[in-house]
């Protein structure tokens, strides 16, 4: 670590260190939106709105818990958990009738369904702002090169790749997995061996949506938990999922990385101008590989 | 506005026009500035329909073009201090030139990536606008812009909106009805036999984008018109779809579908904020009923229904 500080000072570690675990919080959110376009094709805007709701959630189960250590625990396993029933029933609801219908179409139904989760939101927990406690032992600073932030930062450092593999084991290592992917392709041929495909499309909704609530309890400790949280993230997620190629899960890692890291390092260098530096990656990724960096299950 | 605007159809337009130069004398001044917003939302959502709608281009981020005509002409009158008549002139066509260079970038790609790309240029122009303090006023906009006399009065920019967002339907209506129009819905319904016939299909898109582009920046003038300010929100996505919302609500195959989805939503925004806080859960529910039982919204409703009465009617005679 002396090695590392001695090449790079501490700020710009510090910044590195917050950029990849901001990556893993948006690859999380990114993978499960990539997840959803992917094999149902639909682009999903109302993933943002469970990205919000599943920090909303966090919150309250960490405070029905008492906080501390297992109210945090109690939120990052019960609130993905909760987020996944509601888009159980969203999906068999309502979106399951409408599969057929244009990409524009469901565009915008994902929008009013985003636009009545966030009012939803508003009515149950109100416009103030809410954070969630960290547990004691992720508070310190992180020890080995003494960096002014949390320990909390390396945790989310590790989770990140952990997900991306067992999303990966998920979809080639399981029968369910090979399913999916093929109804992907060709979902009437799918059903036509005698699959149930609307089943199968449920599963891969419910799993993307609890990525998208695990990345708002895993988020929620970090940041202020607040309506309009949404909108920026979606808009980010969105533009990860592009970069990435469509329904790529690696892709999102990297489309995820490339973000996380132009932005933290972007407000090094200019701090006015932070938030545009990854747009302008994005843009700049876009006009030399417009159908994203990796190869797309489209 | 006057004429052929709806085909042989133009008197019921002609009636609303009239009724719309009269109804300020009987208004009060929030009702008129209601109006004016409703005038300005429905040009903007026409601009986009108009490639949309007739394009086919997914064109999701149409309020950056909005915004950035508001900008452009509030940037113009307060930081360079030029006369606001410039101001408006410079805002269109700011516009148009980022239509244009937007356009460019975009325009080899089609559908949802057309869309994905689009929206991101957007994000990248809104970034730079909400951030730059020192010229755009940061995330506090601009207010207080100050206009001539003629329109500085509540019905000025009220009687300036109506002319101006006459003037560009017209010009729209003729646009879609030339044969660079057509040319366009062809495009639009198959562009591979486009391309086998000799037309220049990208370029025709481009050419449709950066009128698109200057119509929403004149609708972007006109708000700073009626509202004397500018804000980042005008250029954030969520606004964008919002425009979208009101062309599918009008009905997007129909030319002055998007102006009545226009005046559905900014009245029932207006109305239901004073009643209720959750105008938004209102919003995305109306959205949905609209995707689900009424795609082709209501002027494509009603239009089928008037299309229906009039063949049982002929029928009955014949």
């Amino acid at each position: 670590m002396e090695f590392l500080s001695s090449i790079c000072p501490p700020e710009i570690l510090c910044q590195i260190l917050v950029g990849l675990s901001r990556t893993t919080i948006l690859f999380i959110v990114a993978s499960g939106l990539t997840l959803i376009l992917g094999v149902l094709r639909i682009p999903n805007i109302a993933h943002g709105s469970l990205y919000m709701i599943g920090a909303f959630i966090a919150f309250s189960v960490s405070k029905w818990f008492g906080g501390g250590t297992t109210g945090f625990w109690m939120a990052v396993v019960l609130a993905p958990l909760a987020v996944a029933l509601i888009s159980l029933v969203v999906e068999r609801g309502i979106f399951a009738h409408l599969y057929e219908r244009e990409h524009l179409m469901l565009l915008l139904l994902t929008f009013a369904m985003a636009l009545v989760l966030g009012d939803l939101v508003k009515m149950v927990w109100g416009g103030a702002y809410r954070t969630v406690q960290l547990p004691g032992s992720f508070k310190g600073p992180i020890p080995i090169a003494s960096l002014p932030i949390p320990i909390y930062n390396i945790f989310l450092v590790i989770i990140g790749p952990v997900v991306a593999l067992g999303l990966w084991l998920l979809a080639n290592k399981t029968k369910m997995g090979k399913i999916s992917r093929a109804a992907a392709v060709d979902r009437e041929m799918v059903g036509a061996v005698g699959v149930n495909v609307s089943w199968v499309f449920a599963i891969v909704f419910v799993i993307g949506c609890f990525l998208a609530g695990m990345g708002g309890a895993l988020v929620s400790p970090i940041v202020n938990i607040t309506l309009g949280m949404d909108h920026t993230l979606i808009i980010e997620a969105f533009l990860i999922v592009i970069i990435g190629g469509l329904g790529n899960v690696w892709g999102a890692l990297l489309g995820a990385l490339i973000f996380g890291l132009t932005q933290s390092l972007g407000i090094l260098i200019w701090p006015q101008f932070g938030i545009v530096f990854p747009y302008a990656a994005v843009v700049t990724v876009l006009i030399f590989r417009p159908i994203g960096l990796l190869k797309s299950t489209w | 506005m006057n004429k052929n605007v709806y085909g042989k159809e133009s008197w019921p337009v002609l009636i609303l026009f009239i009724l719309l130069l009269i109804l300020p004398f009987f208004l009060t001044r929030f009702y008129i500035y209601l109006l004016a917003l409703i005038l300005v939302s429905g040009l903007t959502a026409m601009s986009l329909n108009f490639v949309l709608g007739y394009g086919g281009i997914y064109q999701f981020h149409h309020a950056v073009f909005y915004g950035v005509g508001a900008y452009g002409a509030a940037l113009t009158i307060t930081k360079l201090g030029y006369s606001p008549w410039i101001g408006f002139l410079v805002g269109s066509l700011l516009a148009a030139f980022l239509s244009l260079v937007m356009g460019a970038i975009c325009v080899r790609l089609s559908k949802l990536y057309f869309g994905m790309l689009q929206i991101s240029l957007g994000s990248l122009v809104w970034a730079i606008v909400y951030r730059w303090y020192s010229f755009t006023g940061g995330d506090d906009g601009i207010h207080g812009v100050s206009m001539p006399d003629l329109i500085n009065s509540t019905k000025g920019s009220y009687y300036f909106t109506l002319l101006v967002t006459a003037a560009c339907l017209i010009t729209m209506y003729f646009i879609v009805k030339s044969p660079f129009g057509s040319a366009l819905q062809g495009i639009r319904d198959n562009p591979v036999r486009g391309e086998a016939v000799g037309i220049n299909v990208k370029l025709h898109q481009l050419v449709a984008l950066v009128i698109a582009g200057f119509f929403a920046g004149v609708a972007g003038v006109l708000f700073v018109v009626v509202d004397n300010s500018a804000f980042p929100d005008m250029l954030f996505w969520t606004l964008s779809l919002e425009i979208l919302i009101m062309c599918l609500l009008g009905g997007w195959l129909t030319f002055l579908g998007p102006m009545l989805g226009a005046a559905i939503m900014v009245a029932l925004r207006t109305f239901a904020s004073t009643f209720t806080e959750y105008w938004t859960l209102i919003q995305g529910v109306i959205l949905m009923l609209v995707i689900i039982f009424l795609p082709e919204g209501v002027l494509g409703y009603v239009n089928a229904k008037i299309r229906q009465l009039r063949n049982v009617a002929s029928g009955g005679k014949a």
